[in-house]
């Protein structure tokens, strides 16, 4: 899978006025593989982190490494790297624009050189992994649903076939059904193209069920970074830096308080539900 | 107590246009929403919820059925302009996005809006914006560039300016999807402030059923349709239920149903997750 690194990144807005703000401060990080979450709440710098990642923006101080290699160091090639990572932002429907489906998905790839038949598979499987049905590829994008439109501009990020993929709230304003469509789906296209993802949200219920990793920021700082049962076990860091812990982990850390300890990992309700009758139950 | 919305049998349908055919939204609704109550509609996207409450505040008008608001029928042939315009004024709405709502460049000015529009006094305007503003928590950014506010804050903004024009009900249209976790919880405590200190019929459209689970009514849609109408404790008494038709209960909810499934007869609709703790270590603890 392909990897990104961060060393020593540092970005700072309105540098030379007295409203500076060090948005980034010193992070360093590699994510290597599988679905990671980045969670952070609003002002921790979370955005301008993943559009570093991309090359939207460039860092003051230290390096971006995409599989090894600076994306900065010559700076005239940042479009490819542009490609390669993916970066679906938030509220991706609204930037829809062409007049069929089909043809709002083919942008990227179209760009990218690729045509004919080759262009048509790639648009399909796009359409595939992001959940849209082949009757609405020929339908006009503004007459679907806001739950068919997000799932439209995600296909048009896969359709460029990148080798990371990157997403900003892909889940917001969507209901239960529609985030277990769209994250599902996200999860099933890492799997089967090998693909890194990197999901920044605010839902800990969405990031427990479906990343791997995850990464907390607060105050333009990392401030963790491990497995989802290594974080989730930090209840009181979380809850110091303003983010909410699952209705579940804060029942288990009630539940240890009254003397009932099933482990500080507890994010999902099936799991502790499974811990607490494995080691309570008569 | 008195009714201040009553609906029975109301339609809506979405015409038929060149490329989509007509959708049917509203299929016989009935429900009544009593003065100073808190009700939360649930129901997945394209369920109706949002057609609803552009019925209910007047900027859709159903096609059949009857609509009462504030006593007054409003689908009836005879009603003039000016009783239309008095029902606007009684029912106000908060949408999805803050930037979508957001009038003037200063906060002061966007929350005076919809007061200089009614021709208040410019001294009254003065009143209500201040007191609008401390209630929201905004007054110290009342001279901010709303441009700089976060969205939690331009949203309070947003509930100022409802709260300025004194409407009675106010309708939040998923006020709070957009919001992250701090945001969230100071738009919610204002919510359930405005309900119980200032006695304003809230209809809060929501998709987090921990949100919902603080209504005194949950209205559930699916298709167009009111599938249940009842308290919390009684829509999510029944899990099953929810989730045949996509939606979810909250996680206290789940674990405590789930629980039930080893042989316990937890109540489960309990929605405070240190309560849930307290019964659930009473009956563990004698276990042991």
């Amino acid at each position: 899978m392909a990897s990104i690194e961060l060393k020593n990144v540092s970005y700072t807005y309105n540098k030379s006025l007295p409203s500076k703000i060090t948005a980034v401060d010193d992070v360093s990080l590699k994510i290597d593989s599988g679905i990671t979450g980045l969670i952070g709440h609003t002002g921790s710098g979370k955005s301008t982190l993943v559009q570093m990642l991309n090359g939207l923006i460039k860092p003051d101080q230290g390096e971006i490494l995409l599989n090894g290699n600076n994306i900065w160091a010559d700076p005239k090639k940042i479009r490819d790297i542009r490609f390669k990572v993916g970066l679906v932002m938030q509220y991706p429907e609204y930037q829809l624009f062409a007049d069929t489906v089909e043809d709002d998905i083919a942008f990227g790839p179209k760009n990218m050189g690729i045509e004919g038949e080759k262009l048509n598979e790639t648009v399909e499987s796009a359409a595939f992994f992001a959940g849209i049905s082949k009757e609405i590829l020929k339908k006009s994008p503004f007459e679907l649903s806001g739950g068919q439109k997000r799932r439209v501009a995600l296909a048009g990020i896969i359709a460029m076939s990148p080798e990371i993929l990157v997403l900003d709230e892909p889940a917001a304003g969507l209901d239960p059904a529609g985030r277990r469509d769209i994250l599902g789906g996200i999860k099933v296209f890492s799997k089967i193209k090998n693909t890194t993802v990197i999901i920044v949200s605010h839902s800990m219920e969405d990031m427990a069920m479906y990343c791997d990793d995850i990464i907390v920021m607060a105050k333009s700082k990392v401030i963790a970074y491990g497995t989802c049962s290594e974080v989730f076990s930090q209840h009181e860091l979380l809850t110091s830096t303003g983010l909410d812990v699952p209705q579940i982990t804060r029942i288990a850390a009630a539940l240890k308080k009254n003397g009932i300890d099933i482990g500080d990992d507890i994010y999902t309700v099936d799991y502790a539900v499974d811990k607490l009758i494995e080691k309570y139950k008569k | 107590m008195s009714i201040v919305i009553k609906a029975e049998n109301l339609n809506f349908s979405y015409p038929e246009t060149e490329s989509t055919p007509k959708v049917d939204a509203l299929k016989n609704i009935s429900f009544e929403i009593e003065e100073g109550t808190f009700t939360a509609i649930l129901g997945h996207n394209g369920s109706g919820k949002s057609t609803l409450a552009k019925i209910l505040c007047m900027i859709l008008e159903s096609q059949t059925g009857s609509l009462t608001i504030m006593g007054k029928d409003v689908n009836s042939e005879n009603i003039t302009d000016e009783e239309i315009m008095d029902i606007r004024k009684e029912v106000g709405m908060v949408f999805q996005n803050p930037d979508n709502q957001i009038v003037a460049t200063i906060v002061e000015e966007d929350v005076a809006f919809g007061c200089e529009n009614l021709g208040i006094p410019s001294v009254e305007i003065r009143e209500r914006v201040d007191n609008a503003l401390k209630e929201v928590g905004m007054y110290e950014y009342r001279e901010h560039p709303v441009a700089k506010l976060s969205g939690g804050q331009k949203q309070r903004v947003a509930i100022a300016g409802v709260i300025a024009m004194r409407r009675k009900c106010i309708i939040f249209d998923e006020s709070t999807a957009m919001l992250d976790p701090i945001g969230r919880k100071d738009v919610l405590n204002i919510i359930k402030k405005l309900n119980r200190e200032h006695n304003i019929t809230v209809i809060l459209i929501t998709h987090y059923m921990n949100e919902a689970s603080m209504a005194d009514k949950i209205l559930v849609m699916n298709e167009g349709r009111i599938v249940a109408s009842d308290t919390p404790e009684k829509i999510f008494g029944d899990p099953q239920k929810m989730w045949d038709i996509g939606l979810d209960v909250p996680q206290t909810t789940e674990f405590l149903y789930k629980l039930n499934h080893y042989g316990y007869s937890f109540p489960i609709t309990v929605f405070d997750p240190e309560a849930v703790a307290e019964i659930v270590s009473k009956e563990f603890s004698s276990v042991e």
